[in-house]
């Protein structure tokens, strides 16, 4: 046996080819998958079989139906497992992300005194039917949200948080009433799509207005990505794991980048 | 029996006289106000429904005229008596013709309120006793197909049509639930209307209507008698309707509502003194009916911080115990609320949040206490947020809790899919069942961990009760003390919807409910 060979026997398992990425279960390449779903039909032999079948179809081979359960009436529960069969091109994936460098609280005060130096004013709110404040809150109040602080400990920035269902029409009054330089929307029930419906609302109304070009105007939420954000004429959005600082520095390089730190009022 | 957290029965005694001083210094205030909700409560009770061509509710017909007049100061009850003394006709009859613009109520001669309330009394009397057969027959499901062991495994339906939401309750209900809630569709709190009819459109829930409320109770015990046991329904008798919904809920039978104007007011931005006067005979019509209430403290801890603010729940607790005294409300409908919303990185968090329900239970023995699963924490991560709600049942078992508002492990991804729903019901049965008496076997460590935070959260809220009671309840909340949100006393939505009484004012319904339920 020559060395080559040898050295082969010690390697686990095969390096992976980023132009062809697949699931990894404890094997490179085995396209290992879970899934766990519900089907409107009665429990038993028929309903595994149908489970198997559907798996299939998803592109997983092999599919197992480790566990299966009675729900009554006509549903039952299936967690089955199987090998994904497709591949993913990892060297050509582009995601679109909210371009600035990420500055922690103290770095955004720093970087507001020796850019801006005046009150940077942002409103936000969780509008049109959505009740839920959480997001807003976290982004927002002094508190904020896992030890992040929220905008309000920010230096130099004065933050409005009007709280839950605030109609698009009354969080533009009032940004204009304080002279804001950025909007905050929290969207957090996405039922039938009414997060989009009521974003795009509010971009028309910015633009009736003549107020779209004047204000940073900027959105988040559990399902809002950059991409989405960006589409529906936002200038950026933050999705799950994003805090206070992401937004802030936003806002702040934003302001800079644009000219508008000795800006008119609105 | 001895306190297992040491907690001094002295210091208990003054929070709750603190508390029942700031309920009764708030109820002076209620009795001498009605709202536009209360009256319309009033006529939905003496049996006017149905909306006109337009859709607006009969009952809103009738008492906007009314207040526009500037005549609600007597209460609605006045002038229906009026109108049927001179007319003969029925209450429903008489606000079509309302309705129709056939009849003024302000242009009949006015009988004597000896004779408004003779004409009224077979009507009041009409509806006390469908609220009194349907508590009977609830109290006849319980002694024939019994009920599921407490905790009671309390799940959530929200699909927005209420026929959807019949399959799915059906389904939770074979799976093992005991309380099925139909989630409200966002926004509905801020309708100064109850909506009519079944409905099959709504965000993040259904509409709560008197037609949906039938429909579910219908099915709801169908699927009970299937399985052998009583399935409580449950909705919210809150926001701008509150008591309006609760009657509706009396005569359909619901058994748990959500009611809580400190919710309302907090959450909602509903002005205090009309959520406060509507929660009043909301009330009273819950606790004649023999409707578990439940209060909505564990929400603080959403906005604030659950280690932090536990105090506030427990002071509010307090409170929403004397608010329901006064509406001559049973200890065992007292469904007060908390939860289970610590950052699950604090060190020993499980510890305190146990020291919580075990002192909640110890405080409010006979409270059919409402427990409310994680959220606020919940990270999409399903794995951990299983362990999360396994932690939130293993402590309600433990100290007792009476409703369990079951986590999802899809909390903060989507409202519940029916595997999620019966995953949840799957994890508590599964620890309910292997902890069922460990509360009676376990004892905790003098001046331990456990031990002094109970003693510690009892002390700050009985200094938080003292400090509301020289300040008074309203200027407490303007003051932002509970859940850290701040509202001005003639701030928010409804306070249009608020009117002094008059010498002549009465309601009806009142009297004869607080005199008990025979």
């Amino acid at each position: 046996m020559n060395g080559d060979a040898r050295d082969k026997t010690k390697v686990a398992t095969a390096q992976v080819d980023l132009t062809k990425v697949k699931p990894y279960g404890d094997t490179m390449n085995d396209g290992m998958t879970e899934l766990a779903f519900t089907l409107p039909v009665s429990y038993g032999p028929e309903g595994n079989e149908a489970a198997k079948i559907l798996v299939k179809k998803m592109g997983l081979t092999e599919p197992t139906v480790v566990y299966s359960k009675d729900m009554g009436g006509d549903f039952s529960f299936f967690v089955v497992y199987g090998k994904c069969s497709h591949t993913v091109d990892f060297t050509q994936i582009k995601v679109t992300k909210v371009e600035v460098d990420v500055m922690s609280r103290e770095e955004c005060g720093e970087y507001w005194e020796e850019n801006i130096g005046r009150p940077v004013v942002i409103v936000g709110a969780s509008t049109g039917t959505d009740a839920h404040t959480v997001g807003i809150d976290a982004i927002m109040n002094m508190k904020g949200f896992h030890g992040h602080y929220g905008l309000e400990r920010y230096k130099g920035i004065e933050a409005l948080n009007m709280g839950s269902q605030v109609p698009n029409e009354e969080l533009i009054a009032k940004a204009v009433e304080v002279n804001a330089d950025a909007i905050l929307i929290s969207q957090t029930v996405t039922q039938k799509d009414v997060h989009i419906t009521n974003l795009t609302n509010m971009i028309e109304l910015l633009e009736a207005e003549g107020l779209r070009d004047k204000m940073i105007v900027v959105c988040g939420g559990p399902r809002i990505s950059h991409e989405l954000a960006q589409e529906l004429g936002y200038d950026a959005g933050f999705g799950p794991h994003s805090y206070a600082e992401d937004t802030a520095s936003f806002i702040l390089t934003e302001i800079v980048k644009r000219g508008r730190v000795n800006r008119p009022a609105l | 029996m001895k306190s297992k957290l040491n907690l001094d029965p002295k210091q208990v005694d003054e929070a709750r006289s603190y508390a029942a001083k700031i309920a009764g210094s708030m109820q002076e205030f209620i009795d001498k106000h009605t709202t536009v909700s209360t009256e319309r409560t009033v006529l939905r009770l003496l049996g006017v429904d149905g909306v006109d061509e337009v859709e607006t509710p009969l009952p809103n017909v009738v008492v906007d005229r009314l207040n526009d007049a500037g005549v609600l100061t007597k209460g609605v009850a006045y002038w229906m008596g009026n109108a049927m003394v001179h007319t003969g006709d029925d209450p429903q009859t008489i606000a079509e013709k309302i309705s129709a613009e056939e009849l003024d109520l302000l242009k009949l001669p006015l009988a004597s309120i000896a004779d408004i309330q003779k004409v009224l009394a077979p009507v009041v009397e009409n509806a006390l006793k469908t609220i009194r057969d349907q508590t009977q027959t609830r109290e006849k499901y319980l002694d024939t197909i019994g009920e599921g062991k407490r905790p009671y495994l309390y799940v959530i339906v929200a699909t927005g049509n209420i026929y959807e939401d019949v399959v799915q309750a059906k389904a939770a209900a074979r799976q093992g639930a005991d309380i099925v809630a139909v989630i409200r569709t966002t926004a509905q709190s801020l309708l100064d209307y109850v909506p009519y009819g079944p409905t099959t459109e709504g965000f993040g829930g259904t509409y709560a209507t008197q037609e949906n409320f039938r429909i579910m109770r219908e099915a709801l015990d169908e699927v009970g008698e299937e399985v052998g046991r009583y399935i409580r329904l449950c909705n919210y008798s809150s926001g701008l309707c509150m008591p309006e919904i609760a009657a509706m809920g009396a005569v359909e039978r619901l058994d748990v509502m959500l009611n809580d104007a400190l919710y309302g007011i907090l959450f909602r931005d509903i002005n205090m003194q009309r959520t406060l006067i509507d929660q009043f005979f909301s009330r009273v019509i819950i606790g004649y009916s023999g409707i578990i209430f439940n209060s909505g403290e564990d929400n603080y801890l959403t906005t604030s911080d659950a280690y932090e603010e536990a105090h506030t729940v427990l002071a509010s607790q307090f409170i929403n115990e004397q608010f329901a005294v006064l509406a001559n409300i049973k200890e065992e409908q007292m469904g007060l609320g908390h939860a289970f919303e610590m950052d699950p990185d604090i060190e020993n968090g499980f510890l305190y949040e146990l020291a919580q329900a075990i002192m909640a239970r110890e405080i409010f023995p006979n409270a059919a206490l409402k427990y409310m699963p994680p959220t606020k924490y919940m990270t999409g991560n399903i794995f951990k947020g299983a362990i999360q709600d396994a932690m939130f049942n293993m402590i309600s078992v433990w100290s007792g809790q009476s409703l369990q508002l079951l986590g999802m492990l899809t909390e903060a991804i989507h409202t519940p899919h029916m595997h999620d729903r019966y995953l949840a019901i799957e994890n508590a049965s599964y620890i309910f069942n292997n902890a069922r008496d460990l509360g009676e076997e376990v004892e905790f460590k003098q001046d331990g961990i456990i031990q002094q935070r109970a003693q510690k959260v009892l002390s700050d809220a009985r200094l938080l009760l003292k400090d509301i009671e020289r300040e008074g309840l309203f200027s407490t909340i303007e003051q932002g003390k509970f859940g850290g949100v701040k509202r001005p006393r003639d701030g928010g939505k409804g306070l249009a919807g608020v009117c002094a009484k008059d010498g002549d004012y009465f309601n009806p319904f009142i009297p004869l409910m607080m005199g008990g339920a025979k």
